[in-house]
């Protein structure tokens, strides 16, 4: 019965045809930016290929020249870490609120951080951006900050894992004469690290590609974060394509050197908030 | 949810024996008592609270306000009642902008959808190198749409692009893309579909992992084919998933903006504009900043119209397993 195994190997064949045809697909956008970054004057005279007949990095040179490329960068990853910190902390506060305290008229307060969650960014840019332009805080990090403190996704993420963390642990705790803060610190936050971890993830990614907020709010080139850089650096240079390419090569850098250590993490993590 | 308000409720025996303590006494050790827990409820609501507060309930507020006003940003406010919402209902503006917005869901969501459920089905199954595959159709996900833009912007581009040239020599019609009015949001959905192909396909692989073997196991003892397999098992089953897929892409592709600032600007002449882009210009542009709120009202408005309705229509069509 030779056509069993035939069929077999060509469909195992077909298999990874169409999934390494997919990875191209997926994959060579990259390749392409890398490519036109390094080819002089960012086109190649003689059509696509994928040889770079003289590669420069001058497209390199004239990014940093041009803009403030560390401050920029480190400017996105310091805000990235402030977010993910503040969501951390503000929402595994509440959540132990909303999971633990009984208080009277939680269940209307959390139905209003629920609320808050139906609310999209979009909608408050105006009033956000005239409320910043009051406290005169526009063109500051706080600024880039303020929304992105607390997050009513976060809150009602952790306060679910919170309730699936027996009261047995915490109740023989209070017995032992642990205090709220230490049931918080040394029982629900170790329990809770699976969530913990993918709130980080939603956190840091969504501010690290956040650009609508920073666009309103940002004026001054040493306070712009990646996306708001790069989208300047296209205005400035809408026919330099290989400076176009480099910033956004730049930009992908340190993403994607994050994605491929914490990959698991961030996947496992996208693929659990569509499992409730 | 639990519901703390209920003192039958089983699991917090402790804090209900308080509260009825306090009800039934008010002594001053029980009030001390009281305080303390609302100094510890404080403690614990207020990090959050605060920039809640501040930054989303205190703007909601304010854009409601805004709304209902005349507003440069600059010079005084000037009270219109409901004018801006009439003038924008009524402006054929106003309609492109959420007719783009809806073509813009209607062209990204299939495509992504079919895309990702292709994905998962294949990545479903054993093989060697699967993980790898898993990644590198995730990366997209992980990077910003500003460059996601840029990439594709370059790759399209109407006069030397990547996808041009190629076309051009294997002897097709090269688009405009982003210069043509006609292919201007088709190529800001091209790239959408690109970038959220991997976050579907996770989301489905998810799905996917958690149905039942056996339940496939039997169907195929059945004599089911493959075809019939997918039709009544995985399909069905993959509801929950499918639902999430959908909503999440609904809402997003309300909110659309940053690949078409980046790719179009909207343009070529309004071709391209979505309704966060009118908001943005309304206001930075073109110093309407109480029509731009207003406009923000009915977007929201509408996002929670078909968000409810979506929720209402749960029931009919989402199995859970």
């Amino acid at each position: 019965m030779p056509d069993i195994t035939t069929t077999r190997l060509a469909r195992r064949g077909l298999l990874y045809l169409v999934v390494a045809l997919g990875a191209v697909a997926m994959l060579f956008p990259f390749l392409w930016t890398v490519i036109t970054s390094i080819t002089p004057g960012g086109t190649l005279s003689s059509g696509p290929s994928l040889v770079v007949e003289d590669p420069t990095l001058d497209a390199y040179r004239e990014l940093f020249g041009v803009m403030p490329v560390w401050r920029i960068v480190g400017n996105s990853f310091g805000i990235a870490v402030a977010t993910t910190l503040l969501q951390l902390v503000t929402s595994s506060m509440a959540a132990y609120a909303f999971a633990r305290l009984p208080f009277r008229g939680r269940n209307v307060v959390f139905a209003v951080y629920l609320a808050t969650l139906m609310i999209p960014l979009q909608v408050l840019v105006v009033p956000l951006f005239i409320e910043m332009t009051r406290l005169q805080l526009n063109d500051t990090y706080f600024a880039l900050l303020a929304p992105t403190i607390a997050s009513a996704f976060g809150v009602f993420l952790l306060k679910q894992a919170m309730e699936g963390v027996p009261r047995e642990l915490d109740e023989a705790a209070t017995i032992d004469g642990a205090g709220h803060l230490r049931i918080f610190t040394t029982i629900m936050l170790p329990l809770v690290r699976p969530s913990l971890a993918t709130l980080a993830v939603f956190a840091f990614m969504s501010s690290w590609n956040s650009f609508l907020w920073p666009l309103v709010v940002i004026r001054s080139p040493e306070l712009m974060t990646l996306p708001l850089g790069l989208a300047t650096l296209r205005g400035q240079f809408t026919t330099e394509w290989d400076v176009v390419m480099a910033g956004s090569v730049v930009s992908i850098i340190p993403i994607a050197l994050l994605y491929i250590v914490a990959q698991r993490h961030i996947i496992a993590g996208m693929a659990h908030t569509g499992l409730k | 949810m639990s519901a703390p308000t209920a003192p039958s409720i089983a699991g917090a025996p402790a804090a209900t024996a308080g509260r009825a303590a306090t009800r039934a006494r008010r002594g001053p050790a029980s009030r001390r008592r009281g305080l303390k827990r609302v100094g510890w409820v404080l403690l614990f609501l207020l990090p959050s609270a605060i920039p809640l507060i501040a930054f989303v309930l205190v703007p909601m507020v304010g854009s409601a306000w805004v709304s209902l006003h005349r507003w440069n940003l600059i010079s005084g406010m000037e009270w219109v009642g409901l004018d801006n919402y009439a003038k924008l209902l009524g402006d054929p503006t106003t309609r492109k902008v959420f007719g783009n917005t809806l073509m813009y869901i209607a062209g990204y969501l299939p495509l992504v959808y079919v895309g990702g459920l292709g994905l998962a089905l294949l990545l479903n199954q054993a093989f060697r190198g699967r993980s790898f595959f898993r990644a590198a159709y995730f990366l997209p996900v992980v990077t910003s749409w500003v460059v996601v833009a840029l990439v594709w912007q370059w790759l399209l581009n109407p006069g030397n692009g990547l996808v041009n040239q190629v076309l051009g020599a294997i002897g097709l019609p090269e688009p405009g893309w982003w210069t043509d009015p006609t292919w201007a949001l088709p190529s800001v959905i091209l790239a959408s579909a690109w970038k959220d192909l991997g976050f579907v396909m996770v989301i489905l692989l998810a799905g996917l992992q958690a149905i039942p073997g056996d339940v496939m196991e039997a169907a195929r003892m059945d004599g089911a084919n493959a075809w019939q397999r997918f039709r009544s098992i995985t399909l069905p089953l993959l509801s929950p998933s499918t639902f999430f897929v959908v909503v999440i892409s609904l809402v997003n592709g309300f909110q659309v903006f940053d690949q078409v600032y980046v790719m179009t600007g909207g343009g070529p002449s309004g071709a391209s504009q979505v309704v966060v882009g009118q908001i943005y210009d309304l206001t930075f542009r073109y110093g309407r900043a109480g029509e731009a709120s207003a406009l923000s009202w009915l977007l929201f408005a509408l996002i929670l119209g078909v968000t409810a309705f979506q929720l209402h229509g749960q029931k009919r069509w989402v199995n859970h397993a």
